[in-house]
């Protein structure tokens, strides 16, 4: 450094070095903290010593946004490359018009296609790409949510060596000093490869340094699923389903509606086999083994709860029957004898329509043996397709990683590149990650978060957010997309795990033309230029997606299979591991929207929770919200236990991804890192575990609050038979019909209405963010759940309830606002606040708005919402994401859903424009453009032939709490029909107690 | 002595053994004159100040809480969705209950010419207001955004923007503020002659000046008086179905809404009656402490506060009757949702609340049917504590209990009381009491024409 003092006038040589692996005690942590408070600027987060970080990150922070702005320039500027919106070239910007673009999100490898709205050069929201395979227009809550991060005040803005600002070029120069020979010491290790590109880029380095080594790591990733092809196949393959193809599905632990690369897509050709219509008379059938509760469990018509160790036996004895030669006397045995000889009935009978889906927290044993059933089972090539792999380098990671730390714990990686991820906080506990670490001379991390990893490393690059920088990657079924940014990069700091490669391999051409390069050199045909803008345009790479093979079990498959070590069938509880259905391995924890979002089944927020069953947790005289300790292998952990309904007995789930050191619940006082009990040669679950009370209790902010079974269940139900016997069912609760003394409203232009399916919803919360970025709706932080303040437009209610058989179900029910013809909300508001339009929307009117509430109290649906405090006071970053053409609410004010109000008047002036009325599918609110499997439609009721109004003809239409109290509610729901085996009706999946 | 002539003179019955008579101890004309004055020109007393200065606390506390709520936000207490109205709500039905007893008094039996209501009348007046002032703050303090609550108003503007009539809320204000006004109207008019005699009384020019500018220049006339009494009975006329009006409008928040547990035709009826119960609750307490203060149990007696004890076990009994019919009607209407409501109240996380009320409001009333109880002026005080506690612990079972259990049950949630809802029940009593101990000190508290008068006529 060539200045002597910092910019407070401390000697450089006064500040301590210091290396990551001192951080070990609070002190230590401490101590760092103070350190980042000398260097300037970019500690400013950390040093909001008032405020918690939890609180910090709740508000959303301001003081490091504002730092980060000057940064960087306050507007957002187009990245400098040529990029394509989506619709149209604009000849200019139109103001208060959007613009999209499509791009592509990757998790774990695999990319999923997206719009990007724009306004004004600012992203504000994502969208699925209709064209896209993986998205088709919609997507999970996760990658809607992921815009949050890029405006995020907590992200890391500069360069660190050992603590202190530094610049690229030190970082660059430091690297050139590096004396790399043939790449011997040299180790890279990163996210699950995805993009093509990157690959491309790695294998020049290769070339480079031929005896570097490039490890991935992804803590949640789809290891098993490669291991299994390997078991079965001899070879990597991806394995692509096609639910709309297929009358039977047996789930073996596999959530394959939420948790699979395709999951967006399977969801909606799972569905397209339920959409019960007046003349329906089937529907596919779920069968699901499971051990947590998902949401696949709780769509299952006939769901069977086991410990996740007793799958494999499940799955060894269905092959056995199906005349695979296998040990069928492996693992625990103890799952209902009847459930097994049904499904197997049912999966034989389905000549070749079924599928067998095996979970990722299922050991490669499970996955190969699945391949096998398929095969025996006919479905290849009907239902289940087999590809070239997604991944370049499909490998078992776990594998190469336990190398790579025995390799620098020998001394014989000199240069380690950590290229995302928090490697020290997600490796498995045996492996002793962040001890090896200590033995590496020369680490440097590249991260969005100031991260565990990011302190343990002599360097910290901040990291480019996917919609800031080029980029490439391919979806669950090889459609391959460009990461196109509609926005140059925030901060001028950031850079990509291309240009860490790129640094590394000499390469001096810039990510966009790599990208470029790669595509020229994969593209035959002529005219490359409109090949490429057609690619980015589309969000699609043209004739991408990867053809079947055909493939067979390898001939060996039954010796391989014997060489399975048999699991270890170990007593005690079993601990069950899982990626956070919000903030997934962890990577999220900033994410706001996502802490807030509330898991699918537990409702729970902002934290992790020890899930047990009622049964274990009596027997083990835990109740709810007590800490609890986790001992598994002499290490420990501790939670907040929650007592799930249908959850195994004798097992406990820990969601991963909590407890960060430096993330934002670091200061609950407790370890709630699941990773501190993960060890490598179990990562999803593991028996032997032992619990006990520490007598604390830490507090759970819950969505809903009433977690009993319920006593009543708005939620109407009915099999496919009771549909088929008497298709009005649902009616036949209704008392008689209310006669008014006044005429009704007639409307004569527009009449808006929606309609939300129960038998499509599987309670996934993508509506919910999609709600949230499209109605700018703030979140409240843990407190604010706590007190029951939740701000989103849309709810997902979960009822527990028992079906006739005394089974227990869970079932979901999307609710947003009614906007009921009778609505009792307008009757009570003095000042006219809240009113009828001429369309039938219930409108709210912000600036009449005094606050008196009573509206809320008397809507019977509970969607309102108030704001209770200031709750949109935010970073001047934060602002960035908002969409202009909603207004933000202020304190003391009411707001509920509008229908999406804004994207009507925007069709409506569209249509004027064009002198004609708004046509069906113009209008599509931001809770039915996400939702994966099409429940939630929308239209105008007075359009004899629109989908709305198809779907509110049907026999199994009705209005949520209509019949009681005669609100005549414009959303309107069609019962939930099921198509449960009659056979295995009240056995099994009902509450044990 | 001016009697109104066009109204039947009251009929003292002439048997002084009669029980009926017994609260007239009091029968020298002039001397109540003599006591007032002593009262208002002599030293301050000890238990006053200390009063004063513990109500002045509170007072100080209310200004506190109002000023962080109306800034920091509602969501200090501990409202949620869907139990959006809590204790601001709570308080306001409260006070608003406590101010009844004072028109009921003065005005309800004036007209029923019930002459023992003199003593009690003046100070039951001034709670009335004094309540009045307290109720009428909290639906401001309730609003999400205080600063714009004259939306309310049906006040002309340019936006052709109007009250919403059909909101209970907004006959509230109607009902509220013209309670208030005639209210205040009623205690001022029946105060002037008594004004007028503190300023004969007064020594000092300026006191004489303080006394004299209220008094309007009564100067005892005939025609004053028959002006007086004239206006007091049309002042009364209008305010006795104010009394009826006010609450049952207060009742129509809950009846017109379809919350379960509120959506009951008993409610204006039972609101009235629960108002009166729980006001008259607060003025034995009141008498029975202020007598003992002053000295004037012969003002004051033990049979008006026995006649007291009566009407408060009375309304008290309409108010259990209330409880039944609301009970009654959950099961009779045969929606699941009232039922459960029901069923929560008894067992659920609020029980405590609701048992207690039923027991304050239900069970310990029933001492009064002993005339030695109500003769015993601590058991009295004890009891109307019981009442005012009950009293306000149904208005929190109603309120926020109610919403607590709405018809989805996904939605319910628990009331989450904390410090700032402690400190906005608390608090208020600082802003009655203070203008209270203020009255009690510098106003004569008993009509001192009105008793002169009663007793003139009966010697």
């Amino acid at each position: 450094m060539s200045n002597e003092h910092n910019d407070q006038g401390i000697p450089i040589s006064a500040i301590p070095t210091t290396t990551g692996d001192e951080l070990e005690t609070p002190e230590d942590i401490a101590r760092f903290r103070e350190l980042l408070s000398k260097a300037p600027r970019q500690a400013m987060a950390f040093q909001n010593s008032g405020m918690s970080r939890r609180r910090f990150l709740q508000l959303a922070g301001a003081s490091l946004a504002l730092s980060g702005f000057t940064l960087a320039g306050c507007s957002p500027s187009p990245p400098p490359e040529q990029i394509i919106p989506y619709a149209r070239v604009p000849e200019e910007i139109i103001p208060g018009r959007p613009l999209f673009f499509a791009s592509a999100m990757a998790l774990a490898g695999y990319s999923t296609g997206l719009l990007i709205e724009t306004h004004q050069g600012r992203p504000t929201r994502i969208e699925g790409n209709p064209l896209h395979t993986a998205s088709r227009g919609a997507l999970n809550a996760i990658t809607q949510a992921a815009i949050l991060d890029l405006y995020n005040p907590e992200r890391s803005l500069v360069v660190r060596n050992d603590g202190v600002e530094s610049t690229w070029d030190e970082f660059t120069a430091a690297v050139e000093g590096l004396n790399l020979g043939s790449g011997a010491g040299l180790r890279i290790l990163t996210d699950t490869i995805g993009s093509p590109t990157l690959a491309s880029q790695i294998e020049t380095l290769l070339e480079t340094y031929p005896e570097a080594q490039v490890v991935q790591h992804d803590p949640a990733g789809y290891d098993s699923a490669v291991g299994g092809a390997l078991l079965a196949f001899d070879k990597a393959v991806e394995t692509v389903y096609n639910f709309a193809e297929a009358d039977v599905v047996l789930s073996l632990d596999a959530n394959f509606l939420a948790d699979l690369p395709g999951s967006v897509a399977y969801a909606r050709d799972f569905m397209s086999k339920r959409k019960v219509r007046g003349d329906a008379t089937t529907m596919n059938r779920l069968y699901v083994l499971e051990s947590t509760p998902t949401i696949t469990g709780a769509t299952a018509d006939n769901k069977l709860s086991v410990r996740a160790s007793q799958v494999e036996s499940f799955a060894r004895a269905l092959a056995g029957e199906l005349g695979i030669e296998v040990d069928q006397n492996v693992g625990n045995t103890a799952w209902s004898d009847m459930w097994f000889s049904v499904v197997l009935e049912e999966l034989r009978q389905s000549g070749g329509r079924s599928i067998v889906v095996a979970g990722p927290n299922q050991p490669a044993v499970v996955h190969a043996l699945v391949h096998a059933i398929n095969a025996e089972l006919g479905n290849v090539g009907t239902t289940v397709f087999y590809t070239d792999p997604v991944l370049p380098f499909p490998v078992v990671q776990a594998e190469a990683f336990s190398q790579l730390v025995e390799d620098m714990n020998a001394g014989n990686v000199d240069a380690l590149f950590m290229l995302g991820g928090d490697p020290v906080y997600t490796a498995p506990a045996d492996l002793g990650f962040r001890e090896a670490l200590e033995n590496v001379a020369f680490k440097a991390h590249l991260s969005l978060y100031l991260n565990d990893t990011s302190v343990q490393s002599n360097w910290h690059i901040p990291a480019a957010h996917f919609v800031e920088t080029w980029s490439d990657g391919r979806g669950y079924d090889g459609t391959a997309s460009i990461t196109q940014p509609p926005i140059g990069p925030l901060y001028d700091t950031v850079r990509s795990a291309h240009q860490i490669i790129g640094l590394l391999t000499g390469e001096t051409a810039s990510t966009y033309d790599l990208v470029r390069a790669y595509w020229e050199g994969e593209y035959s045909g002529g005219d490359f230029e409109a090949y490429w803008r057609r690619a980015i345009h589309d969000g699609v790479v043209p004739e991408s997606t990867f053809e079947p093979i055909p493939n067979s079990l390898r001939a060996d498959f039954a010796a391989a299979l014997a060489e399975v070590e048999p699991q270890e069938v170990s007593g005690g509880l079993e601990l069950i591991f899982r990626a956070d259905p919000a903030i997934f391995d962890g990577r999220f924890s900033y994410n706001s929207w996502l802490q807030e979002l509330p898991d699918p089944i537990t409702k729970i927020t902002w934290d992790n929770a020890a899930l047990l069953s009622p049964a274990t947790a009596e027997e083990l005289g835990i109740s709810r919200e007590d800490v609890i300790e986790l001992q598994l292998d002499g290490r420990t952990m501790q939670a907040s236990a929650w007592i799930m309904r249908g959850h195994p007995d004798d097992a406990v789930t820990i969601s991963l991804g909590y407890g960060q050191r430096f993330g934002p619940d670091e200061d609950s006082g407790f370890n709630f890192n699941a990773y501190s009990l993960r060890s490598s040669d179990a990562l999803w679950f593991r028996g032997g575990l032992q619990v006990s009370n520490t007598g604390n209790s830490y507090d759970l902010a819950t969505a809903r609050w009433h977690d009993e079974m319920d006593d009543t269940n708005p939620i109407r139900n009915g099999t496919i038979e009771e549909f088929v016997a008497n298709p009005t069912f649902v009616l036949d609760e209704e008392t008689d019909p209310v006669v008014s003394l006044l005429p009704e409203w007639e409307y004569e232009g527009y009449a808006w209405g929606m309609s939300i399916d129960l038998t499509s919803c599987i309670g996934c919360n993508a509506c919910i963010i999609g709600c949230q970025m499209e109605n700018n709706i703030p979140v409240v932080g843990k407190e604010g759940v706590s007190a029951a303040r939740e701000m989103s437009w849309i709810r997902i209610d979960r009822y527990y309830v028992e079906d006739e058989a005394g089974d227990m179900q869970t079932q979901f029910q999307p609710v947003n606002c009614m906007h009921c013809e009778n609505a009792p909300c307008e009757l009570v508001c003095p000042v006219e606040a809240t009113i009828h339009d001429s369309e039938g929307l219930n409108n709210m009117v912000y600036n009449r708005c005094i606050g008196t509430r009573y509206c809320s109290a008397n809507c019977p649906y509970g969607v309102r919402r108030f704001n209770f405090f200031q709750y949109t006071d935010e970073a001047p970053v934060m602002r960035e994401w908002r969409n202009p053409n909603v207004s933000v609410r202020p304190e003391g004010v009411m707001e509920k859903c509008t229908y999406c109000i804004q994207r009507i008047n925007a069709a409506r002036i569209e249509a004027g424009r064009e002198n004609r009325t708004i046509q069906d599918g113009d209008v599509v609110p931001a809770c039915a453009a996400a939702c994966p499997t099409q429940a939630i439609l929308f239209g105008d009721i007075n359009d004899s032939g629109a989908a709305v109004v198809a779907a509110k003809a049907q026999p199994h239409n009705y209005g949520l709490l209509d019949s009681e109290l005669n609100t005549k509610p414009r959303t309107t729901y069609l019962a939930r029909i099921t198509n449960p085996n009659a056979a295995l009706v009240g056995s099994g999946s009902g509450e044990e107690e | 002595m001016a009697v109104i002539n066009q109204d039947q003179p009251f009929e003292a019955p002439s048997d002084s053994s009669n029980p009926a008579r017994e609260w007239r101890t009091w029968k020298e004309p002039g001397s109540a004159v003599d006591k007032v004055a002593g009262m208002i020109f002599g030293g301050t007393p000890l238990w006053w100040l200390i009063g004063f200065s513990i109500s002045s606390l509170l007072l100080l506390l209310f200004v506190f809480t109002f000023l962080s709520v109306a800034i920091r936000g509602t969501g200090l207490w501990g409202i949620s969705v869907p139990v959006v109205w809590g204790t601001a709500i709570v308080n306001l039905i409260f006070w608003i209950g406590i101010g009844h007893a004072g028109t009921f008094i003065s005005a309800f039996l004036l007209l029923m010419r019930q002459t023992w209501r003199g003593a009690f009348s003046r100070f039951a007046e001034a709670m009335t207001l004094f309540a009045l002032t307290v109720a009428g703050l909290f639906p401001l303090l309730h609003l999400g955004r205080i600063e714009l609550a004259y939306y309310i108003l049906p006040y002309p503007n340019t936006m052709i923007l109007h009250t919403q009539w059909r909101s209970p809320l907004a006959w509230d204000m109607v009902a509220i503020t013209t309670y208030g006004l005639v209210s205040l109207l009623f205690w001022y008019i029946d105060l002037v002659p008594d004004l007028a005699t503190m300023r004969d009384k007064a020594e000092k020019r300026w006191v004489k000046l303080a006394f004299g500018l209220p008094a309007m220049g009564w100067r005892g006339d005939s025609r004053h008086w028959a002006a007086l009494h004239k206006t007091t009975y049309i002042l009364a006329a209008i305010a006795t179905p104010l009394v009826i009006s006010v609450h049952s409008i207060v009742g129509l928040d809950f009846a017109v809404a379809l919350v379960p547990g509120w959506h009951h035709t008993i409610f204006p009826p039972f609101f009235v009656a629960g108002a009166i119960f729980s006001g008259l609750a607060m003025v034995i307490i009141f008498a029975a402490l202020m007598r003992s203060g002053f000295g004037i149990q012969d003002l004051i007696t033990d049979w008006h506060l026995d006649a007291a004890a009566k009407l408060m076990l009375v309304t008290g009994l309409i108010v259990v009757y209330g409880y039944f019919v609301e009970t009654f009607a959950a099961w009779y209407a045969s929606k699941e949702a009232e039922w459960l409501l029901v069923a929560e109240r008894a067992l659920g996380p609020y029980a405590p609340a609701y048992w207690a009320m039923i027991i304050f409001n239900g069970l310990v009333i029933q001492l009064l049917w002993f005339k030695r109880i109500r003769r015993n002026v601590t058991a009295l005080i004890l009891i109307s504590l019981c009442v005012l506690i009950g009293m306000w612990l149904e208005r929190f079972v109603i309120v926020p209990m109610s919403l607590s259990f709405p018809y989805l049950q996904s939605m319910w949630q628990q009331f989450n009381w904390g410090f700032w809802d402690i400190i906005t029940v608390i608090s208020p009593f600082g802003l009655f009491l203070t203008p209270m101990f203020l009255f009690m000190r510098f106003v004569p508290v008993v009509p001192i024409s009105e008793m002169q008068q009663v007793a003139v006529e009966e010697s």
